[in-house]
């Protein structure tokens, strides 16, 4: 399972690479921002321990609330701003799509 | 009874699976979204359906409790991140994203912190959940306080410019490492005690905190894309520690994705992230800066609104350069509508765009999109450099270190090599600038100077806004 599970890690890693590595300069920071909400993902593994915990103590109940807290944050937060910040390039995307092509 | 139960079980973890399978894809095909300017909206909610599947998917698994601690936590955290997203500036986004990149690490250590805790120490565990689970411990620790440290750098509740031991720096970092690792040794090994994860989760705190402090504001970008790129991987790590396919696919993906963000930025300021790491940048610039002045002993000289106005008037070409200092101001919609009185008389407006300009890469794009500045009038670096000598005025609006000569004359200046935009080229410069400090490099800058520079101190968009009614008067 654990081998199995690297090699879904590693070929992530490419597809990351691969998919990402193709965004124009203007994109860099909603990337970021869009990227930075994806790993907002943790919030499952809060909600795994969480849940399947069959008698966490009250200490640990409440890192790991803390935790999908932060998680809920990092997802939500995160993908609201970067809509936000996109929302901004949508209206006029006919000029930037020529100032692409100009650059390749 | 037991068989369609036993059934549904099966069936629960298989669609779990595809659940997941489907979640990652449309990470996958969200994020290709975003490559396009056209496609980059609807990529981001796909990306964002997709996280909502995994949430669901993860709701489904067998045996959960503990319900309302959950929902209770979900919203909670809904309810603090809806309002911060959406009142916060454009301008703020860089620290934004910094804090919402810190509270990502800051859980995946505390989920770390409270399993060890459940399982009383990880001496019955195998390595393969171990190793992750400490990775993750650490360097989420790392992540979330240096973020913070970030955040307050960029928030300017710490001052930006560098703050560390000197010389004892690096020797210090390198024992928390070691401290933290050998914890974690400690713990591989079956130690089962509370202390070891709490020296684990301190030490790696007092790194992160002792990592980002002494690296200057300048550097607070490619330090924010860095800590982005360790928090996906520590995900990826929680991931493979807690056999989740969803998570080790979303975190890894973020891992390679700041990881070339990182080299991006660092290569546009012709630094290497090693020697960033190493920090300090800045503290021993402003030394050299100080004295280079010193020695310059050159006058800067102020101008008015009105002057400024007259010769933006009567020129053929403006390049407008905009910097963090446009961004703090607000300064954004009067540019633009400056930029539009200037081309009622026929000048030509074009904004020259440096790739670390602001504190994000696409920061300034960003703000200028939002005030509607058409996109081809947005120069790249390359594009705009040729132009500058047949430049009548360049307009430097709060940008500092990414126009300053030194970088390409003077071998001493810590940012010597860096590509900058050659505005001392054209033929004058007016400077918008709050006051002669130094930039988030905290160096001076030669350009101001120069003969052909002239200062208009104030706030950037106060400055912009009388030079516009200056221009409307003429």
């Amino acid at each position: 399972m654990f081998i199995t599970n690297v090699a879904i890690l590693v070929l992530a890693g490419f597809v990351g690479y691969a998919v990402i590595s193709k965004v124009p300069n203007t994109l860099h920071t909603p990337l970021m921002s869009g990227t930075n909400a994806i790993h907002g993902i943790v919030v499952l593994g809060g909600i795994i321990v969480l849940g399947l915990g069959e008698d966490l103590s009250t200490l640990d109940k409440g890192l790991l609330m803390i935790a999908i807290v932060f998680g809920t944050i990092n997802v939500v937060g995160g993908f609201l701003v970067t809509d936000r910040m996109l929302e901004m390039f949508k209206s006029k995307p006919a000029p930037v799509k020529q100032d692409d092509e100009e650059q390749k | 009874m037991s068989a369609p139960l036993a059934t549904s079980l099966i069936h629960s973890s298989e669609l779990i699976a595809v659940l997941y399978i489907v979640a990652f894809s449309l990470f996958i095909y969200g994020l290709s979204g975003l490559t396009g300017p056209r496609t980059a909206v609807r990529g981001n909610r796909i990306a964002a359906v997709g996280m909502g599947i995994a949430v669901l998917a993860t709701f489904l698994i067998d045996g959960m409790g503990n319900w309302v601690l959950i929902f209770i936590a979900l919203i909670i955290g809904t309810i603090i991140g809806i309002p911060s997203a959406r009142s916060v500036k454009m301008t703020a986004v860089p620290q934004m994203v910094a804090l919402f990149n810190g509270v990502g690490g800051g859980a995946i250590a505390l989920i770390a912190w409270a399993e060890f805790n459940d399982s009383a120490g990880f001496a019955d565990k195998p390595l393969t959940f171990i190793i992750p689970s400490l990775f993750a411990a650490i360097v989420g620790s790392v992540s979330f306080w240096g973020s913070n440290i970030a955040f307050a750098k960029l928030q300017e509740i710490l001052p930006g410019h560098p703050i560390g031991a000197g010389r004892l720096q690096q020797p210090l970092n390198l024992l928390l490492l070691l401290i933290a690792v050998g914890s974690a040794a400690a713990i591989a090994s079956g130690e089962t005690a509370t202390v070891y994860i709490l020296v684990l989760l301190i030490a790696s705190a007092l790194l992160g905190l002792f990592v980002v402090l002494p690296i200057g504001g300048a550097d607070m970008p490619v330090v924010i894309s860095l800590l982005n790129a360790l928090t996906g991987l520590s995900a990826a790590a929680t991931g493979l520690a807690l056999n989740n396919t969803a998570l080790i696919v979303a975190g890894m993906i973020v891992g390679a994705s700041g990881t070339i963000l990182t080299r991006l930025m660092a290569d546009a300021m012709n630094r290497s992230i090693p020697s960033i790491i190493a920090g300090g940048f800045g503290g021993g610039g402003g030394e050299v800066g100080a004295e280079g002045a010193g020695e310059n002993g050159g006058t800067v000289r102020a101008t008015s609104a009105a002057d400024a106005a007259i010769q933006m008037a009567f020129a053929r070409q403006v390049v407008i350069v905009p910097g963090y200092g446009m961004a703090v101001a607000q300064a954004q919609h009067a540019v633009r509508e400056l930029a539009s009185e200037l081309e009622k008389r026929n000048v030509e407006v074009k904004y020259a765009i440096h790739p670390v300009a602001g504190r994000m890469p696409g920061h300034m794009n960003v703000l200028l999109a939002e005030a509607d500045v058409p996109y081809d009038q947005l120069k790249e670096m390359d594009e705009i450099n040729p132009e500058f000598s047949r430049t009548d005025v360049a307009l430097v609006i709060g940008a500092n270190d990414v126009t300053n000569p030194a970088a390409n004359t003077n071998s001493d200046s810590p940012i010597y090599g860096m590509p900058i935009l050659n505005v001392n080229e054209s033929k004058s410069v007016i400077v918008l600038k709050r006051s002669m400090n130094p930039g988030f490099a905290g160096i001076e800058n030669e350009l101001y100077f120069e003969p052909m520079t002239s200062m208009l101190f104030g706030d950037a968009k106060s400055s912009v806004a009388e030079i516009t009614s200056e221009l409307t008067a003429l």
